[in-house]
């Protein structure tokens, strides 16, 4: 499908001209658009060779495999965009099984009439985010909707990702007495992306965390290779992902409030709107559950990197058959986290 | 925000549980309503009850806007939301609470109806201004809080000329709430008050002012202390209470003078009192009809009454048998003597009006206090 450039005559216009029909169409346009935008952005040597599929050897052990749909709006927003979060979320959906990420697929939903410029931006910067976390867009596709049936771009990514030999890490393995850390503090994604939908202007802006996280988990596996449990808390946030990992575990989990890092922006935007942060998205955290001995070693090597240098220690898991989460308030009174009942919504008074 | 961390000061908020421990007397009885359902969620949030005394009780009150809203107005607001044409502007916390048959303004929204979330009723207006081909209609809800924007999103969109704005008034007041709590039959028959004293409204009474609450203070000779919505506020305000109990005082007192007066706020009141009258009745859900307990738009504003501008039904949906929601708002059951309660009843499929928003007494123990009775009872 890979076409020479002398093929074309005129380059597409990235500056001022939007997606058509004929850029899904299979025809020059669309193998035009491929070339200019996404090859010439994405460049690596398997993408170059223009096939329906990326083919190279497999290494010897276990690989991850994961696949993410992006469907944000807006798709701009304070510390990130739809492009570097596609990128970032199965860099990280990979790193959660203590994975290194190895090669990553794009398919675009664009819809007719979207601006080349906001797509050349996106494709930017999920080539930045690619290389940051040391990986390469290998095989993608693209799609054209009419106007009216997509909201500007969809994005799906699928990674594949290689777990190093002697890492055994899954959300069934916390076991009583485990300590439970997260990397940094909680919910910055979901504000950043909520007070830009929704047009709310705080005094200090919150940034979205997107971040890849392949790297800070490397360096934990270095230190503590008995790491038994690795979470993202995208959706749901803190709260939803604790109960996924206790029902998994079949064990509790008991929190202290006062341990939880929140930035002083998420706190004051989730009293005003009336949110709980335990419960906002984040797309540059992880929760580590691992045995209580390692929790030092681990903090440690959590702080030394860039992305973990607000990480704590916020809980334990313990023994219980409800499975319940809980939490010690900072008054000493407790409370439960429990499951989200349908998504979380802004309180009136 | 620094100021508001005052309020949350670990030291202070354990200093002052520890009064309220030493100054209660044992024998005594100290059942306080928090009519609000922001102090029930603060309550609930900081896990306040655990360091309270085992003979002071919290008894949560009807003061949720989403939660006492009868089932029939939900189905008008759903209704609206089908009419083809109608934008309909909601507060978020409405958008889940079901209606009959277990649809809610979410799944209307989900089937095609255009149900847009609102922060503001203000951007209800400006939806109406840049959506000139559209009615758009204001589901307003809320206590005194809320009545306020939405006059003034009345008078904007009257001055404006914008004919395709009109409001579905679900406005609610709050002293004839209270006054219904406390003079309901079984009250009277049982010849006591299972409530010993209230903790007022916060936002609702930097509106209204202090004054309104000293008719039940006398007449019904029961406390009232005014609180904030912060934990230091909820326990200062608890030990304002014990201590008038113990002296036999029956005051209204204002732990919340930062931001509430004796009078409120005067011109929130005038814009109130130029856009809304009095309805003959309302009908809440738990508590049943009660007399001039909601507003509607006034005679010179009907055109903006979404009740006269579209045909919506009025089919009256009892609430349920069994459900407890009467009682556990008036003081007289827990949530946990429901036999609905986390069995039929839970966030996810809430029948009573106590189980719907987050707020509520029911789905705040659900969420918040469940794992204590679980506890007691565990293998």
């Amino acid at each position: 499908m890979m076409l020479r450039p002398s093929t074309f005559r005129r380059l597409v216009d990235l500056q001022d001209g939007r997606v058509e029909m004929a850029h899904g169409g299979g025809g020059r346009a669309m193998a035009q658009l491929i070339e200019e935008l996404f090859v010439a952005n994405f460049d690596n040597d398997l993408l170059r060779q223009g096939n329906d599929q990326a083919c190279f050897p497999i290494a010897s052990g276990r690989l991850a495999m994961t696949t993410d749909s992006f469907v944000i709006s807006p798709l701009f927003f304070p510390g990130g965009d739809i492009g570097a979060l596609a990128v970032n979320g199965t860099v990280n959906d990979l790193a959660m099984a203590g994975a290194e990420p190895l090669y990553l697929t794009a398919g675009f939903i664009l819809e007719e009439g979207f601006p080349l410029r906001d797509l050349k931006r996106i494709v930017q910067s999920m080539a930045r985010a690619a290389k940051a976390a040391g990986t390469a867009i290998v095989t993608g596709d693209t799609k054209v909707v009419e106007r009216g049936k997509g909201d500007g771009v969809f994005i799906n990514t699928a990674g594949l990702g290689r777990v190093p030999a002697g890492i055994d890490i899954a959300a069934d393995r916390a076991r009583p007495g485990d300590a439970v850390l997260v990397s940094g503090s909680i919910g910055d994604h979901g504000i950043a992306v909520l007070s830009q939908r929704e047009g709310l202007r705080f005094e200090s802006p919150v940034e979205s965390d997107s971040a890849p996280l392949c790297g800070l988990v490397a360096d934990m596996l270095a230190v503590a290779p008995d790491v038994r449990v690795l979470r993202d808390p995208t959706r749901g946030g803190l709260g939803a992902t604790l109960n996924e990992i206790a029902l998994r575990s079949a064990v509790g989990i008991e929190l202290r409030e006062e341990a939880i890092p929140v930035s002083p922006g998420v706190r004051a935007a989730c009293d005003l709107l009336g949110l709980d942060p335990l419960y906002i998205a984040n797309e540059g955290k992880l929760i580590a559950i691992c045995p209580p001995e390692t929790a030092a070693a681990l903090l440690a090597a959590m702080r030394a990197h860039p992305l973990g240098r607000e990480a704590a220690v916020i809980g334990a898991a313990r023994a219980d058959p409800h499975r319940f989460v809980e939490m010690e308030t900072a008054y000493g009174g407790k409370r439960l986290v429990d499951w989200l009942a349908g998504e979380q919504l802004p309180r009136i008074c | 925000m620094r100021y508001l961390q005052a309020f949350r000061d670990r030291g202070l908020v354990r200093a002052v549980a520890a009064a309220v421990r030493a100054e209660v007397q044992p024998a005594r009885r100290y059942h306080l309503m928090e009519f609000c359902g922001g102090h029930t969620h603060a309550i609930a949030r900081y896990g306040l009850a655990a360091l309270l005394p085992e003979n002071v009780r919290l008894i949560h009150g009807p003061g949720c806007p989403v939660c006492v809203l009868p089932i029939e107005r939900i189905d008008g607001a759903i209704e609206l939301a089908r009419t083809p044409g109608v934008i309909l502007c909601s507060y978020g916390d409405m958008l889940r609470v079901p209606g009959s048959g277990r649809t809610s303004l979410l799944k209307t929204r989900a089937a095609g109806g255009d149900v847009r979330m609102v922060y503001s009723a203000l951007d209800a207006v400006a939806l109406a201004a840049a959506n000139p081909e559209r009615q758009v209609v204001l589901f307003a809800i809320g206590f005194e809080t809320t009545t306020p924007p939405t006059a003034v999103a009345v008078l904007q969109a009257r001055a404006a000329g914008l004919r395709n704005f009109s409001v579905f008034c679900n406005h609610v007041l709050t002293p004839s709430a209270i006054q219904s709590i406390l003079e309901a039959p079984a009250v009277r028959d049982l010849g006591t008050v299972p409530v010993d004293g209230f903790i007022g409204p916060a936002h609702v009474s930097a509106v209204i002012g202090c004054r309104p609450y000293e008719y039940f203070a006398e007449e019904l000779q029961r406390p009232v202390v005014i609180a904030g919505f912060e934990p230091l506020d909820v326990l200062q305000a608890i030990l304002m209470l014990v201590r008038q109990l113990n002296a036999g005082r029956a005051e209204v007192e204002n732990e919340y003078s930062r931001a509430v007066t004796r009078t409120g706020n005067r011109r929130a009141q005038m814009l109130v009192a130029g856009v809304f009258e009095l309805r003959r009745a309302f009908t809440w859900r738990g508590l049943g009809l009660v007399p001039y307990s909601a507003l509607q738009l006034k005679e010179s504003f009907a055109d903006m009454d979404a009740e006269r501008r579209f045909p919506l039904p009025s089919r009256p949906v009892p609430d349920h048998p069994a459900c407890e929601c009467g009682a556990i708002l008036r003081g007289f059951k827990q949530p946990a003597e429901c036999r609905l309660f986390a069995t039929a009843c839970t966030p996810d499929t809430p029948i009573g009006s106590c189980m719907v928003s987050p707020e509520g007494a029911c789905a705040a123990h659900y969420a918040y206090g469940r794992f204590r009775a679980l506890s007691e009872t565990a293998p």
